[in-house]
């Protein structure tokens, strides 16, 4: 940071910071603050946090939402299979896109470049367009069970549409580049002179794998699965569109809460509790990198 | 039974061939160094060895089995790579461990070989430190402990001196040969440094564009040099291209730009009308102010380059030739720029060259 000026360097973290303080902070805050609120008829629809009376001004905030989202077994079911789904979709996200980050980090110069650009190409149409698509394929009488009944190897439609399968294969689907992209960062930069060491030192291809590639791509891992699982558990569309009246996720959940209940405090209060889940595997993640720099 | 025997090995990448019908054969407890410009194929001839890269045709062999199709983690070979290439996740005991793990060895033996290892390089004490918390010098010798810690019948070491600083470079050359003369593992070397390889080796093998262009002890290939490359690559020298001719009573050569053919050393067997060139060391060149008896070449002092313990002349004859004079720090006392001197040297000292 040398030939920047304290000025520089002060201006430098702070435009940042002033960005994130106002889009991400203090949106936060009022989430949180309508979180402790009531719900009511009205504009809005939850009472104020401070309501002043003749004994002057009175804090009004209760917490009988998260109550509610704590003790409601419908709150606590939309939250385990969320995280479970989310979790077995950044597994299978890394099972698939560790092999393909790792053939792209093999490839040199245009063909490397190639490669890169098709794992990029969905990114050019919408994500919406994208999850309907899966619809006609994925439906009763879509392009998958009918060219598997063209074919012979079923006779009745598979029900493909509609349940875990659908909202798995969504999730994978789309949430498969932002795995493959750090981890052909951690891969390209990984120096291949380690590979040839350890060969040289009597390492199989197996254990040089699991022995030097594997704990030095961690870092790419460990974003690649963050990247993918932190909006997978929020996430509505998929879970909307691909996974039928009986998946439960708290997307969807949420999305209900705001926008069909109009209950304001409680969805508030959802997204808080979700936050908080959210917050555990991120800094899990983040003081393993820092104890193993 | 030489130790390994490489027979008429080749490679090709796409036009170029980098190692081009090389044989050589190394014998145990050699120190032997594989000494050439970059781009003549020594490091590509390495990684063969090590099973990094496949020959086209030839075959190499360790103690008379054929290792050309082995893969690397199979063979009795290990290598100190010129970057280290130490693993940065794991701290100094585990790296020279790695290779004693994947033989299954148990903990208590694995412990014991690193902390040897650890002595021998004199690292004790470091057990427990990440590669990026050692100095360059210390890296080295990590390096060196790892490759060493499974005790490999043929160690390779590509360009082990190339990344320390020169004074750390002097210093660390002693250490490998008195390590080497310890253990009495057989050095494989890879440089480019004449110098290094001069003051290492027990024996040199001189690489020029794929092949071995010389083979001997280094006291040999600075002294009877074969070529005209190896002459130049090897130490300075001075070259003087002509004919052989006759002389006043032995075999001279007719250079361009000198009035009388230069005297030869008597044993010359080379036909009168031969191409060839005459080839003598800076050291064995002797300036003097008057007109010595014999040949002599009349020249001007066009610049003397102090080196510390003695200094280097540049002396320019009638013709233009530029020559190069090593004088010795008594000597150079007596010599100034721009004065006239007399170039001579005993026609023994001279080495003939055809190739």
């Amino acid at each position: 940071m040398t030939g920047l000026g304290r000025f520089g360097r002060v201006v430098l973290i702070a435009v940042p910071f002033a960005w994130l303080a106002l889009f991400f902070l203090v949106p936060l805050l009022i989430v949180v603050k309508i979180s402790l609120a009531e719900s009511v008829i009205g504009v809005p629809p939850y009472t104020p946090l401070f309501a002043s009376d003749t004994d002057g001004l009175k804090l009004n905030a209760t917490w009988a939402n998260f109550a509610l989202v704590v003790s409601d077994d419908l709150y606590l079911r939309a939250y385990i299979s969320s995280l479970g789904n989310a979790t077995l979709a950044t597994v299978l996200c890394l099972v698939l896109g560790y092999p393909i980050a790792y053939a792209i980090s093999r490839f040199r110069g245009a063909r490397r470049q190639l490669l890169l650009f098709l794992i990029m190409l969905p990114f050019w149409t919408s994500f919406l367009i994208r999850v309907y698509a899966w619809i006609a394929i994925l439906q009763p009488n879509g392009l998958l069970n009918e060219a598997l009944i063209a074919l012979g190897l079923i006779e009745r439609p598979l029900p493909l549409l509609n349940n875990a399968f659908s909202v798995g294969l969504g999730l994978v689907y789309s949430y498969l580049p932002f795995m493959i992209l750090p981890l052909y960062g951690s891969l390209s930069t990984l120096d291949p002179t380690l590979l040839e060491a350890a060969a040289d030192l009597g390492a199989r291809p197996l254990r040089t794998f699991l022995g030097v590639t594997l704990p030095l791509t961690f870092p790419g891992i460990a974003a690649g699965s963050l990247l993918v699982l932190i909006p997978a558990i929020g996430e509505f569309v998929i879970p909307d569109l691909l996974g039928g009246p009986d998946t439960l996720m708290i997307g969807k959940v949420l999305w209900e809460e705001f926008f069909s209940n109009r209950d304001w405090p409680v969805a508030s209060a959802v997204a808080v509790v979700l936050i908080a889940i959210l917050a555990v595997p991120l800094l899990a993640v983040q003081r393993f990198l820092d104890r193993g720099q | 039974m030489p130790l390994l025997e490489i027979t008429s090995v080749s490679k090709r990448f796409g036009a170029t061939a980098a190692v081009d019908g090389v044989s050589l054969t190394i014998e145990r407890g050699a120190f032997f160094v594989l000494l050439g410009p970059s781009g003549c194929g020594k490091t590509t001839l390495l990684r063969m060895i090590a099973g990094f890269e496949t020959p086209d045709v030839g075959r190499i062999a360790i103690d008379g089995v054929d290792i050309t199709a082995m893969p690397p983690y199979a063979r009795p070979v290990n290598m100190m790579f010129q970057s280290y290439a130490l693993f940065p996740h794991m701290d100094v005991a585990r790296n020279i461990g790695f290779g004693l793990r994947q033989e299954n060895m148990d903990r208590r033996r694995i412990a014991s070989r690193v902390d040897e290892m650890l002595n021998l390089v004199q690292m004790s004490g470091y057990a427990r430190r990440r590669p990026h918390e050692l100095s360059g010098g210390e890296r080295q010798r990590v390096a060196l402990a790892r490759a060493l810690a499974k005790m490999p019948k043929l160690l390779l070491l590509d360009e082990p001196l190339a990344a320390l600083d020169r004074k750390l470079r002097v210093e660390t050359r002693l250490q490998l040969t008195s390590i080497q003369e310890r253990i009495g593992t057989t050095f494989l070397v890879v440089t480019h440094d004449q110098d290094e390889a001069l003051s290492m080796a027990s024996r040199i093998a001189v690489m020029d564009r794929g092949r071995v262009a010389q083979t001997g002890a280094p006291a040999e290939i600075y002294e009877r040099p074969v070529s005209r490359f190896v002459a130049g690559f090897v130490g300075e020298v001075n070259l003087f291209e002509g004919q052989l001719t006759a002389g006043f009573n032995r075999v001279a050569l007719a250079a361009p730009g000198f009035d009388t053919p230069i005297p030869l050393a008597a044993n010359v067997k080379l036909p009168h009308g031969a191409a060839a060139a005459l080839a003598v060391r800076p050291e064995r060149l002797v300036l003097s102010h008057s007109p010595p008896i014999g040949f002599a070449i009349p020249a001007t002092i066009s610049s003397i380059g102090y080196l510390g313990g003695g200094s280097l002349a540049y002396v320019t004859a009638a013709h233009g030739k530029v020559l190069k004079a090593y004088l010795s720090a008594d000597t150079a006392k007596r010599f100034e720029r721009a004065t006239q001197v007399w170039v001579s040297w005993a026609p023994e000292e001279g080495i003939l060259l055809t190739q």
